[in-house]
């Protein structure tokens, strides 16, 4: 009833078996505004077939997802030519699927476009050994802090970024706490020399 | 121990390969003076903040200075974060609305309402949601804007040393709290706003009391209005400050107030309506010359603006008296109900009643809901609201599970906070109190 299968945990703290299937890929049409788009986006852009890997449309929502060599034509195109213009990036969101093998690590970049009132997602993959992603700031000067805070989180590396610090944790912070292998919580602070251990490690918690 | 002998210890002069850098912490201004007027090329760097009255909490603002004039300004932050994010992952869907409601704590109601919008469509209910519970959200978002924007002026009016706008602005906000705290038990941070609806209905007398509040509001923005619009020194303190064009908000993202006063008449509630907006009258405000005073007119109008809104709810909501403000799909809609007991706001004792003592299925199924959760089909949505302060966005990634795979909020504050620099490089040092303070970040926001 509540979709346990197998497992046999009804405790339904923690232990669940999640499975992790994302939709797949949509084939034309696509519904809405989105055969537009797409139609748009290959006539303005030759390389169309090799640049996407496949476009999903799920919940009225149009994703494509790019090879990381090609994002940066991609953006230009999305931006530049008339019909599409798509002005407005809306930061990046990174995503850590350690299942996926080999494309781990996912940033996805909600476009808005404001002279057609659209919106899409672009969604690049990475595998975790080589997370170079390379960087929309040139397209989208917005997109810097983003994507600082998707590198902080995920340890994502934009290519070409003007300076690629972390913004939100510390700059001397060991790992990217949003990765999904990093603990909440459990972690020792180091301030001057001194040690804080965590609030389960402190003596009064014992 | 006269004063040319004390030595601070942080306060010192040091060579680099740039000249000579001194700190200065204060104590010692007569001696560094001195000895940086004694060099050829004054250049200073100054940190504003994290503690400062006027950074709006915790920022932190690295200035550059010749002279009076600002030639770089940085952002340090990440102060105020709390990982809110990743928190979400390690609770269930309807808990998630807990913490987003923490985020930008001066918009509640904004985090929590894309927040389940968000919930919502990757569980494919929108049109399942009871109109009532979305005309509640719309009022309450309304109540809330205007809320914020007291705050954003109120303060923006103290940063700039004018005492009085700050008070009459807090006495108002007072009044929308109030309605707050009368319909969700809570000042702030309510998570009234559930995934399929809202926590509970609208206590009795509450229509009315917010026609009344309204009515007061409306007649207690002259206020402000008498004392800013217009007014000679405000004006010379916002007008031409913290200038930013169109062209300067497209490449930074910038979106909200910042962008309306563009000329651009970019709000989402009109382009890309959700919750129903599209069904009530409202209009929206424009100013063309982009500096901060366009921003403060914005602000001021907005506020008219949400409270015809609210009479148009207050309108519905009287017809739609007694119909659910729940989802029926019994799978996810929050099993506990409220009640106003003696003792104040607290469990049903009816609810109580049945799940203990006449349905066991009822007590499963509660137990079920509230431990575990519901389940969300796997897949991923952004979706967007107005905000006080632009465009509000959540990204959500299910996988399945009783609880979030990944929750990212598109934080308007941190995107507009990312446009300081091009605000204040090149203008006067005090004028950076004006621009920041027209931004309207709220640190909670940013940092998450």
């Amino acid at each position: 009833m509540f979709g346990v299968k197998g497992t046999g945990d009804t405790s339904g703290y923690g232990g669940l078996v999640r499975s992790s299937e994302q939709p797949g890929s949509s084939q034309r049409p696509f519904g809405s505004y989105f055969d537009e788009v797409a139609d748009e986006l290959e006539r303005a852009y030759p390389l169309f077939s090799d640049a996407i890997e496949k476009v999903i449309v799920d919940r009225g929502e149009l994703t494509l997802h790019i090879k990381r060599e090609r994002l940066v034509e991609v953006a230009k195109i999305l931006r530049d030519t008339p019909s599409l213009r798509f002005e407005f990036c809306l930061g990046v969101s990174g995503v850590h699927y350690p299942n996926e093998k080999g494309r781990e690590l996912h940033a996805v970049y909600p476009l808005l476009s404001i002279t057609n009132n659209r919106r899409i997602r672009l969604e690049v993959s990475v595998p975790e050994s080589d997370p170079h992603i390379p960087s929309l700031v040139e397209v989208w000067a917005g997109n810097n802090w983003n994507e600082r805070e998707t590198y902080d989180m995920f340890g994502i590396i934009f290519d070409g970024h003007p300076a690629l610090t972390r913004i939100l944790m510390p700059d001397d912070w060991p790992g990217h706490p949003q990765r999904k292998d990093y603990p909440l919580g459990g972690i020792e602070v180091e301030y001057k020399g001194a040690v804080i251990p965590p609030p389960d490690r402190r003596r009064s918690y014992r | 121990m006269s004063s040319t002998d004390f030595r601070d210890p942080y306060a010192s002069a040091r060579e680099t390969t740039e000249g000579t850098v001194y700190s200065v912490t204060g104590g010692d201004w007569d001696q560094t003076a001195t000895e940086i007027g004694a060099n050829k090329e004054e250049r200073v760097v100054v940190n504003m903040g994290p503690q400062h009255p006027s950074t709006h909490g915790v920022l932190r603002l690295m200035l550059e200075l010749d002279g009076e004039t600002v030639t770089e300004c940085r952002c340090g932050i990440g102060y105020l974060h709390t990982g809110i994010e990743k928190n979400c992952e390690f609770r269930t869907w309807t808990q998630g609305v807990t913490f987003v409601t923490r985020m930008d704590y001066l918009s509640p109601i904004f985090n929590e309402t894309a927040y389940c919008l968000g919930v919502e469509k990757l569980l494919d209910i929108t049109d399942q949601i009871p109109e009532r519970a979305t005309v509640i959200r719309v009022m309450m978002m309304e109540l809330n804007r205007i809320s914020s924007h007291m705050v954003a002026l109120g303060t923006g009016a103290l940063e700039l040393g004018a005492l009085s706008p700050m008070l009459f602005a807090f006495r108002e906000r007072e009044k929308v709290l109030d309605v707050f705290e009368m319909i969700s038990g809570l000042r702030m941070n309510m998570a009234y706003v559930r995934p399929g609806g809202v926590a509970q209905d609208l206590p009795s007398g509450a229509i009315a009391k917010i026609r009344e509040t309204v009515k007061d509001l409306r007649k207690n923005f002259k206020d402000n209005e008498k004392l800013l619009v217009g007014n000679s020194i405000w004006m010379k303190r916002t007008k031409d400050v913290g200038y930013l064009d169109l062209a300067g908000c497209t490449t930074l993202g910038v979106t909200g107030p910042v962008l309306r006063a563009t000329g651009l008449p970019w709000d989402l509630r009109k382009t890309q309506p959700y919750c129903g907006y599209e069904d009530y009258e409202f209009d929206v405000i424009t100013a063309t010359s982009g500096d901060s005073y366009a921003r403060f007119l914005i602000r001021m109008q907005e506020l008219e603006q949400s409270l015809r809104i609210v009479e148009q709810c207050a309108d519905k909501l009287e017809k739609s008296e007694g119909s659910p403000v729940m989802v029926t799909d019994k799978k996810i809609a929050w099993p506990a109900q409220l009640a106003l007991g003696g003792d104040g706001l607290g469990n049903s004792l009816e609810h109580i009643r049945t799940i203990m003592g006449e349905s066991m299925e009822a007590l499963i199924h509660h137990f079920k809901l509230v431990t575990e959760g519901f389940r969300v089909p796997a897949g991923q949505v952004y979706t967007a609201v107005e905000s006080p302060r632009g465009e509000l966005g959540v990204h959500l990634v299910s996988d399945g599970g009783t609880r979030p795979f990944r929750v990212h909020f598109r934080e308007p504050s941190f995107n507009n906070l990312q446009s300081t620099a091009a605000m204040v490089e090149g203008g006067q040092i005090a004028d950076v109190v004006a621009a920041v303070a027209s931004i309207d970040p709220v640190m909670g926001g940013v940092d998450r």
